[in-house]
């Protein structure tokens, strides 16, 4: 199955296979949905950040993060990824269409990339792509590129912190909804 | 070619054999002049130490005139030169102050207009050009170049060939015949600065420094392409009783000389330091 | 039908203490495919993974999901444990509960809800695993060391004693590099020569090496354990087999005013020639430009007096083809060209030299035999004025970075000038006098205490003459002064800079190189001899400017990397590397660029397209290139290239998984 079928997996039966009951979350999202016009629910609405982290330093930068107990909003799930480079735009794309309401993608800061010019694509693929998604209509808020190298924790952290903090500033992101979390 | 002419001040009063010879050997070379029309002063010497954005706008006027023109604009004497490329880099590596510079001189400025010395403008005419011009070949007659500070440094924005050892100069003069001398002291200060101020003995100490060079190295004459050289190098040698002081040439004086010209033409007569009588002694007597 | 266990474990209080662990485990059984979730103590203990074990035989698990610490600390540990239940080691997915999750949240809902979104991340990707497996490379055991100076002598040497064969290149007619052109070595002064030349014998002597001087790397393909090699040998228009050494033929060649570029043209040579007397092997060459016979077909004196027919001017360059399982790159370095600075007139003064020059006077089998005189008239001089950093730590003409030998073997310098010279006087311009090294601070206080350096801290502006002396114009900065000395001698400590052609080694050799084209170790900490190609080693200056003791230790590590790698018959290779699909796969080839390691190569497939037979073009990727980045996988445009263990299904499931 190539990629494009595989983003377009939730229309397919192996995607359903991982469609699992709603969970509570959701449930407070759709709810928030009718107060599209206004300021959402602030109790009920918790922002979802989906977070690509290369294995060799930002993966490690949120190791470092857990083992010295410093702590960031819950809101922040982890995927693990050999190198930032691997990270292609369509993920994004389809974080944001399952729900996401933010999305970082974490490298190796330049020069320091563990397979040498990986984050050099990733800089470039995602600048572009950045522009794309302000383009139609995603708050550049809602998407970030970021260093963390395995040493730094702190930054791990902080950054979490702030990206929760201003993807919760925005709002519940309603672009690339899939059609039936809008019915 | 056609260029635009920056005479600056110097070229107009003390200077003015520069400026005499400077235009004669550029009509020889057709390269054509065009004075910039209503030009002012660079303020080289006394702005950049008053006032930053002053010593920026009154050269970037100058250049905007010759941006009017729609040429390239030639400066003879090194210090307007200087002043013209180094407004010129630092307006367009600074958006913030060539704003500052515009709204000061209430019109745009584009910085198209490239600067060049005449010394690079007649380089680039070619050393073939300059020996076919030659009539009256300075054959054995040993001068010493001399560039100056101001032709070569900053070296990051004048970007001369060698900024210790440059050559352009060197080679000119070799095209008209003469023999340049290998010497040290090419981009030695020669106090300019401080011909201004009551601390002349500093200009004395770094003049009678090049001269002695120049004479050790062989040397006539030295040739310069800087009215506020020349006008030091002229006036503050102070010689032995008894001893000749060495001549001070702009290369557009020696120029015209081996192009035919007399040196009552070019000016060479307002020197305080005899220029005609080693040219006779080299047998130019009819240019004397 | 998918049959995924889940595994939760509370790692003591650790995870426990923050997440409902029972809550996940009840959470995980409603999950698509879990057929089995329960929640363990100590998961990686003995009995819990024995109890993993138990589930994969009892329930006939078909995928396993380890909720707990990060998978950089137990996944290996996992993995065996499923491997050892008899299930593929890669059908296992750790969800990270600990670092991720309840060491930096607090105990409340929200983070047990983001464990069980992990989990379920982790259940939908393991659903999609494949069992991988890891590949072996046959080992090829010989090793080829590019350069012969210390670095590639010392490299040679290790790897030949630990019992394998090694092949050693060296361009020049001799082996022996840099360290052959210097008198002495500091701190101790030993003798450069006298430590260096038994080396070069034992390693032309040695029965595991093969020497091939007057050769050069052209080609490199392949990948680590398996590289074929190919060195063009240079005719040297003399048979070495045949030549005794004997040295008649240089005795007779005309061609005598040759400079010498081991003397660094203050000593001369013939048109037949060795380097220098200790050349190893110490036979000559012909140099074709400069030999008459060459030149205008008449003389042949060599050939007239060789006893032994040794000389060939028929001879033709010779490729060979070597078969090496890794490589070894020692290229060395060149130097800064001091004429860059005018102000200091090197190449317009004749006694303003560098400091190998220096090496070259001092040194008793040097031009001069040893007697320091200036080059302009053999006079010897009283005044030397040394200048450091000549290119060094200057962006602005030179280059940025240190070379980190020039302060200590300036202060050499001076200690063997007020030695060779009675009543000379040396005088150091320096910007930082930098001395880290053992012994090495203790060597410098030597040369100005006990021999009378005078350091002066400041640039030098100028260089002139002065009659026959050489005026040195400076600044002295501690004191705020301008100085001048008048010198009869000055020597430039001109930067080390890599080798013109480094740049075209390390793409030939195909491994990447940084802005000063020094070449570039893998991680600058943790990985300083490798390369970012696997079975590609870096040893000595060709890596960054270092001193002896440096190279010969960075050439040992480099060796006992390859001696690793030669420990073992097989290598495992990494399983999850990149796929091509060839069938949807349109041979547009932007993968090769972005691949770092050069492993995707165009192919040409047969196909059968309406019955008939066509051959086109597709992307395929050396499996023992591919280290597994996936860079190639955002870069195609059909989606045809997949990374195996992070496939795009996989992530994709985990995104839709954790967005629910």
């Amino acid at each position: 199955m190539s990629i494009r079928a595989a983003a377009a997996g939730s229309q397919t039966a192996e995607a359903e296979e991982v469609l699992g009951p709603a969970e509570a979350r959701r449930q407070a999202h759709q709810a928030s949905q009718p107060a599209a016009a206004g300021a959402p629910a602030p109790q009920a609405w918790e922002p979802l950040i989906v977070a690509f982290c290369c294995n060799w330093c930002s993966y490690a930068g949120a190791d470092l993060a857990g083992t010295s107990r410093l702590g960031y909003p819950p809101n922040v799930r982890v995927i693990r990824v050999p190198c930032s480079g691997r990270v292609n735009p369509l993920f994004i794309v389809k974080a944001f269409q399952s729900g996401a309401d933010g999305v970082l993608v974490a490298g190796c800061h330049p020069g320091d990339c563990h397979y040498s010019t990986g984050n050099y694509f990733t800089r470039r693929r995602f600048l572009l792509f950045r522009r794309l998604l302000e383009f139609i209509g995603v708050e550049p808020g809602r998407f970030h590129a970021r260093w963390i190298s395995g040493s730094e924790g702190p930054k791990f952290a902080q950054v979490m912190t702030e990206i929760t903090q201003e993807v919760r500033r925005l709002g519940p992101n309603r672009m690339l909804r899939d059609a039936r979390d809008v019915q | 070619m056609k260029i635009a002419y920056y005479p600056g001040c110097s070229l107009h009063s003390t200077g003015i054999e520069y400026d005499l010879s400077g235009r004669r050997v550029c009509q020889d070379l057709d390269i054509e002049l065009q004075e910039l029309p209503d030009w002012t002063c660079c303020g080289a010497s006394s702005a950049h130490v008053t006032d930053h954005v002053l010593a920026l706008a009154l050269p970037a006027r100058n250049l905007a005139l010759a941006d009017d023109l729609g040429l390239d604009v030639t400066a003879p004497c090194a210090a307007c030169y200087n002043r013209l490329q180094v407004t010129r880099h630092e307006l367009a590596h600074d958006p913030k102050l060539r704003q500052e510079v515009e709204e000061l001189l209430g019109r745009p400025y584009t910085g198209r207009a490239a600067v060049r010395s005449l010394v690079d403008l007649v380089a680039s005419v070619g050393e073939e050009a300059v020996r076919q011009r030659t009539r009256r070949p300075l054959r054995g007659l040993k001068v010493a170049a001399y560039y100056g500070c101001l032709l070569v440094r900053p070296a990051g924005i004048l970007q001369p060939d060698d900024p210790e050892n440059p050559q352009g100069l060197d080679r000119i003069l070799a095209a008209a015949g003469a023999e340049p001398v290998e010497w040290p002291f090419k981009t030695e200060c020669c106090g300019a600065s401080f011909a201004l101020t009551d601390h002349t003995e500093v200009v004395t100490r770094l003049v009678a420094q090049l001269v002695d060079g120049a004479q050790a190295a062989g040397a006539e004459a030295i040739v310069t392409a800087c009215p506020l050289c020349h006008s030091n190098l002229d006036m503050r040698q102070e010689t032995a009783p008894g001893a000749t002081p060495l001549p001070v040439y702009y290369f557009t004086e020696l120029l015209g000389i081996a192009f035919g010209h007399s040196a009552a033409e070019l000016g060479i007569g307002k020197h305080s330091i005899d220029g005609t009588q080693l040219l006779a002694q080299h047998g130019w007597s009819q240019a004397v | 039908m998918k049959r995924i266990g889940v595994f939760i474990c509370w790692c003591g209080s650790n995870i426990a203490g923050t997440v409902d662990v029972e809550k996940v485990a009840e959470a995980a059984r409603s999950m698509p495919g879990v057929v089995y979730a329960t929640d363990y103590k100590y998961t990686c203990s003995e009995p819990g993974q024995q109890m993993i074990k138990d589930a994969i035989r009892e329930q006939h698990l078909t995928g396993v999901v380890i909720g707990s610490c990060s998978p950089r600390m137990h996944e290996k540990t996992f993995r065996k444990t499923v491997e050892s239940a008899g299930l593929n080691p890669y059908l296992l997915e750790v969800a990270n509960l600990r670092e991720h999750c309840s060491w930096v949240h607090p105990r409340e809902e929200a983070t047990t809800r983001k464990a069980i979104d992990l989990v379920r991340a982790a259940v939908a990707k393991v659903a999609r695993n494949h069992p991988l497996h890891q590949g072996h490379i046959p080992v090829e055991k010989r090793a080829l060391v590019i350069g012969g100076g210390i670095a590639g002598i010392q490299a040679a040497l290790d790897i030949a004693e630990s019992g394998y064969e090694t092949v050693l290149v060296e361009r020049e007619p001799s082996i022996g590099g840099r360290m052959a052109q210097l008198d002495k070595t500091f701190p101790t002064l030993d003798c450069s020569a006298c430590i260096l030349t038994p080396k070069m014998v034992d390693v032309s002597r040695h029965d595991k090496v093969t020497l091939l001087t007057y050769s050069e790397v052209e080609k490199v393909e392949g990948y680590i354990g398996n590289f074929t090699v190919t060195v063009r040998r240079k005719a040297a228009y003399v048979d070495h087999s045949k030549c005794t050494g004997c040295g008649l033929c240089m005795e007779k060649c005309p061609a005598k005013k040759i400079p010498s570029e081991f003397e660094m043209s203050l000593g001369r040579r013939t048109a037949i020639y060795r380097p220098f007397p200790q050349a190893v092997p110490n036979k000559p060459v012909i140099d074709r430009e400069h030999c008459l016979k060459f030149k205008t077909g008449k003389c042949g004196v060599c050939a007239h007096f060789c006893p032994r027919g040794a000389i060939d001017y028929e001879q033709q360059d010779q490729r060979v083809t070597l078969h090496v399982g890794a490589i070894v790159v020692a290229t060395g370095y060149d130097l800064f060209d001091p004429a860059l600075y005018s102000e200091y007139g090197y190449g317009r003064y004749p006694d303003v030299i560098t400091g190998l020059h220096f090496e070259r006077l001092v040194n008793s089998s040097g031009p001069t035999g040893g007697h320091i005189v200036r080059p302009s008239d053999h006079k010897e001089p009283k005044n030397v004025v040394f200048i450091q950093c000549v290119g060094s730590r200057d962006e602005a003409k030179g280059v940025s970075y240190c070379s980190k030998i020039c302060c200590m073997y300036t202060a050499k310098h001076a200690i063997l000038l007020a030695e060779h010279v009675p009543g000379a006087h040396p005088y150091v311009f320096y910007m930082d006098v930098r001395t880290a090294g053992k012994g090495y601070e203790e060597f410098y206080k030597r040369a100005t205490e006990e021999f009378g350096a005078t350091y002066i801290r400041g640039r030098v502006s100028k260089v002139y003459p002065r009659g026959d002396k050489l005026v040195v114009r400076g600044e002295d900065t501690l004191l705020g002064k301008p100085v001048e000395i008048e010198a009869d001698l000055v020597v430039l400590a001109n930067a080390v800079v890599a080798r013109h052609d480094a740049a075209e080694v390390a793409r030939s050799v195909g491994f990447s190189y940084d802005g000063h084209h020094f070449f570039t170790e893998a991680h600058p900490k943790l990985a300083p001899v490798e390369t970012n190609t696997a079975g590609v080693f870096l040893a000595g200056v060709c890596q960054g400017p270092k001193d002896i003791p440096e190279t010969v230790a960075q050439a040992s590590a480099a060796a006992a990397k390859v001696v690793a790698l030669f420990s073992k018959d097989q290598m495992a290779t990494n399983p999850m590397t990149a796929q091509v699909d060839p069938a949807c796969c349109a041979g547009c080839m932007l993968c090769e660029p972005v691949c770092p390691y050069h492993a995707i190569r165009p192919e040409t497939i047969q196909e059968r397209v309406g019955g008939k037979a066509i051959s086109r073009q597709v992307a395929s990727v050396n499996e023992g290139l591919c280290q597994g980045c996936g860079a190639c996988t955002a870069a195609c445009r059909t989606g045809c290239i997949d990374l195996k263990g992070y496939t795009h299904q996989q992530i994709l499931a985990e995104v839709e998984a954790l967005c629910l």
